[in-house]
């Protein structure tokens, strides 16, 4: 069949299964804008902005576990989707961004609107291409979609000069692809997982660390019978949280620079740390030097870079996640470790304090969260960077993979109101909080105006306090209260948002706060909730920036500036 | 330590690109990096000398192993191979202390492959060590300009770095018939 590039990168879309594309048009891409009403498969998202619509992708991702598709222009399309590429790169979600470029004998001219997307794009992706013929297209759409899902999930790119998409090839899609330098790692070496048991075995004091991975791998429910055989805490990476139900016995939420206290602790004097699906970066694990020196590391992984690279693992195991922890939990005898449980509970039940949900009168953002996660706890959260963000990850329930969607290595501000906007379209009739900070709110807050063209009701929390409170925490506790550039005056939100005819509503006192949320959950349409909460209120505990976990902070008199 | 580490490439536009950028991003130190062509169409060797502990170095193996590219890294580094690397140097030089300079040449079986009356050039193929000996020997007579390609190096015996795996046929028909590896027409390949 001979199609012309633009109707084929469309077949290709629908071979792969997008039924959603977040889009920009511009000059270079009209040819596929063209021929998109003859694919009505495919549903496309106009966005106000590339970043949105890159984040919206990213969100469809991670709320679905489908592949996430943005599309921009050449030159500030393509370079508008940078922030929005490097932050699935670092939170490794399956993603797919396509640009446009010029015409194959302009490349390289510097004629209008043209960048090196393709170079400027190349560190922050898993691959990327630059398609210089049609006959390439189905080929290369393939080995994307292939490379983008599998393996240590991440984002490749695509780059097509606008005259491919106008040449004519003949279509045939590959059913199959083979890549001769991309090996996807499945089971674990059979040795290396009974020195890993045998490990284990011998533990008295074993401390589960799950990360992100086991929700990419789809391996939740067997991290929860690997933790029930050995009956030991399971300590969440931020991103890492709903990969076990918050309410299971074996769950102790997050630890890191604001996790907490038993978490962290615990983490400092397990015996084995069993680190799963997660690349033990510095924000969860503290000084890597001082992590737990005494601990034998278990490390599970897909992707063979992450061992050894942070911390040095006792043993590393390669492998998909979903495949090892049944062979690790066949290779492990039944364990008990009532007492170490014992002591994380007396850890946990001692030190409450600095985690503890302010009882007012003052509006606080813990006790926001905490009333959105009780009033719509099967809500998917998506949350944006800083202060609210480490709350929402400390106090709402996540009882299930996929239920939070947030920036965790890139720590993107921006992402909360476009991811949702991405995790809405891929769950219709769910309910899909966005936490927002007014800083970050305000960085994409465009997307307001694509929420009502789609008809996406997303409700946005946003907790306005008139800093970036992140950075003002920060100035506070290590600048000696040197406030410089953090505090800002915001808008009129509500009236921003009947500017875009959406539903507003204004919360500056603890008890309309209940109502508030009521009001936002039954109305149809997006709602956005301007929170004025306490101007000053700080993240506890902490453990300050190159700090190892075991000098975690619990309250402000600790902290010597 | 210095480690020597193949990478087997696909000969594809921006592969070098990919491998530069990775080793300028982590932060690894490159002490040459030679790339040619291979017994196998289609892939492409690279040879690179990285100074670094044992750590660095695995990272700089698995970093590279991720690339989609990369089809095979080695680190040759404690196995049994040869190892040279080939060097031209111009030297000045006249009638008057030529015959020191050939003594030198002679000694360290080294080949004059241009002459002039003024200077000449030296093409030696050697180990480092011996280059650098040889260097230090001429820097009297006036060094002018020096050329080193790095390293190659490859196992003795048997044993090869090799890839050894025939892309099926449907891929290398695409490969070589579609144009993913032109011929000069891109604007950015990567040689």
């Amino acid at each position: 069949m001979r199609l012309s590039g633009a109707d084929i990168v469309l077949e290709c879309l629908k071979r792969i299964g997008v039924d959603t594309l977040f889009g920009y048009p511009g000059g270079v891409v009209l040819p596929l804008y063209d021929r998109m009403p003859a694919h009505p498969e495919i549903h496309h998202v106009l966005v106000r902005h590339e970043q949105g619509g890159g984040h919206a992708a990213d969100g469809y991702a991670r709320a679905s576990g489908r592949l996430g598709v943005a599309l921009a222009t050449s030159g500030p399309g393509a370079t508008n989707l940078v922030t929005a590429i490097q932050n699935a790169m670092m939170d490794s979600v399956p993603t797919l961004f396509i640009t446009g470029n010029v015409a194959r004998e302009l490349l390289g001219k510097d004629g209008f609107q043209e960048a090196d997307a393709t170079g400027i794009i190349m560190p922050a992706v898993k691959h990327n291409y630059l398609v210089m013929r049609a006959d390439d297209l189905a080929y290369t759409f393939a080995e994307a979609a292939h490379i983008a899902q599998t393996g240590r999930p991440g984002p490749v790119h695509i780059d097509i000069p606008k005259d491919v998409f106008l040449e004519e090839a003949e279509f045939t899609w590959p059913e199959e692809v083979s890549i001769r330098g991309y090996d996807v790692p499945g089971a674990g070496d059979d040795e290396l997982v009974r020195d890993a048991a045998a490990i284990i075995d011998d533990a008295e004091r074993p401390l589960i660390i799950a990360g992100h991975g086991i929700i990419l791998g789809r391996a939740w429910d067997e991290l929860v019978a690997f933790a029930e055989k050995i009956g030991t805490p399971v300590l969440n990476t931020l991103l890492g949280l709903g990969s076990i139900p918050a309410d299971h016995a074996l769950s102790y939420g997050m630890l890191g620079m604001h996790g907490s206290y038993e978490a962290n602790i615990a983490a400092s004097t397990a015996d084995v740390v069993i680190a799963l699906g997660n690349r033990m970066d510095d924000r969860a694990m503290g000084r890597f030097a001082d992590f737990n020196r005494e601990a034998k590391v278990i490390h599970v992984d897909i992707d063979a870079s992450e061992h050894n690279k942070n911390i040095p693992a006792t043993v590393a195991i390669v492998g998909d996640v979903k495949q090892v922890l049944p062979q690790l939990t066949a290779a492990v005898q039944t364990g008990a470790h009532a007492e170490w449980v014992r002591e994380v509970d007396t850890l946990r039940d001692e030190h409450t304090d600095s985690m503890a949900v302010p009882s007012g009168p003052e509006l606080s953002v813990q006790h926001i969260v905490t009333r959105i996660s009780e009033l719509s706890p099967e809500a998917t959260v998506v949350t944006g960077v800083g202060q609210h963000q480490m709350w929402a990850a400390q106090q709402m329930t996540f009882t299930r993979p996929h239920q939070l969607i947030t920036s965790g290595g890139l720590g993107t501000m921006g992402f909360e109101v476009p991811a949702a906007m991405g995790a809405q379209a891929a769950l219709p009739g769910q309910r899909v909080w966005s936490i927002c900070g007014d800083g970050g709110f305000q960085m994409t807050l465009h997307e307001l105006a694509t929420l009502l063209d789609e008809q996406l009701p997303v409700k946005m929390a946003i907790m306005n306090n008139g800093f970036l409170g992140m950075v003002r925490q920060w100035q506070e506790l290590f600048y000696a209260d040197n406030y410089v550039s953090v505090s800002m005056s915001q808008p009129d939100f509500v009236k921003l948002a009947e500017a875009y005819g959406i539903k507003g509503l204004r919360v500056t006192d603890i008890e309309s706060v209940d109502a508030a949320i009521k009001e936002a959950n039954d109305h149809p349409g997006p709602v956005l909730v301007d929170f004025q909460v306490e101007a000053e209120g700080n993240v506890w505990p902490m453990v300050p920036a190159g700090a190892s976990l075991a000098e975690t902070i619990e309250t402000p008199d600790e902290v010597t500036a | 330590m210095k480690h020597t580490v193949v990478a087997m490439v696909e000969d594809r536009p921006g592969v070098l690109t990919r491998v530069a950028s990775l080793f300028r991003r982590r932060g690894f130190n490159i002490d040459s990096l030679a790339v040619g062509t291979t017994e196998e169409q289609g892939i492409s060797r690279m040879t690179i000398v990285v100074d670094g502990d044992d750590g660095i170095v695995q990272q700089v193996e698995h970093q590279l192993n991720k690339l989609i590219d990369v089809v095979k890294v080695s680190d040759l580094t404690g196995e049994d191979t040869v190892t040279r690397e080939l060097v031209l140097l111009k030297v000045r030089c006249g009638a008057i202390n030529r015959r020191g300079v050939l003594d030198i040449v002679e000694i360290f079986r080294a080949q004059v492959i241009d002459l002039s009356p003024t200077s000449l050039i030296i093409q030696v193929v050697a180990e480092e060590d011996r280059l650098d000996a040889l260097v230090e020997n001429l820097r009297p007579y006036g060094v002018m300009e020096m050329v080193r390609t790095g390293r190659v190096a490859m196992t003795r015996g048997e044993q090869t770095a090799a890839v050894h795996e025939e892309e099926p046929d449907e891929l290398q028909r695409f490969h070589t018939e579609s144009g993913r590896r032109p011929e000069g027409e891109l604007p950015f390949t990567s040689k």
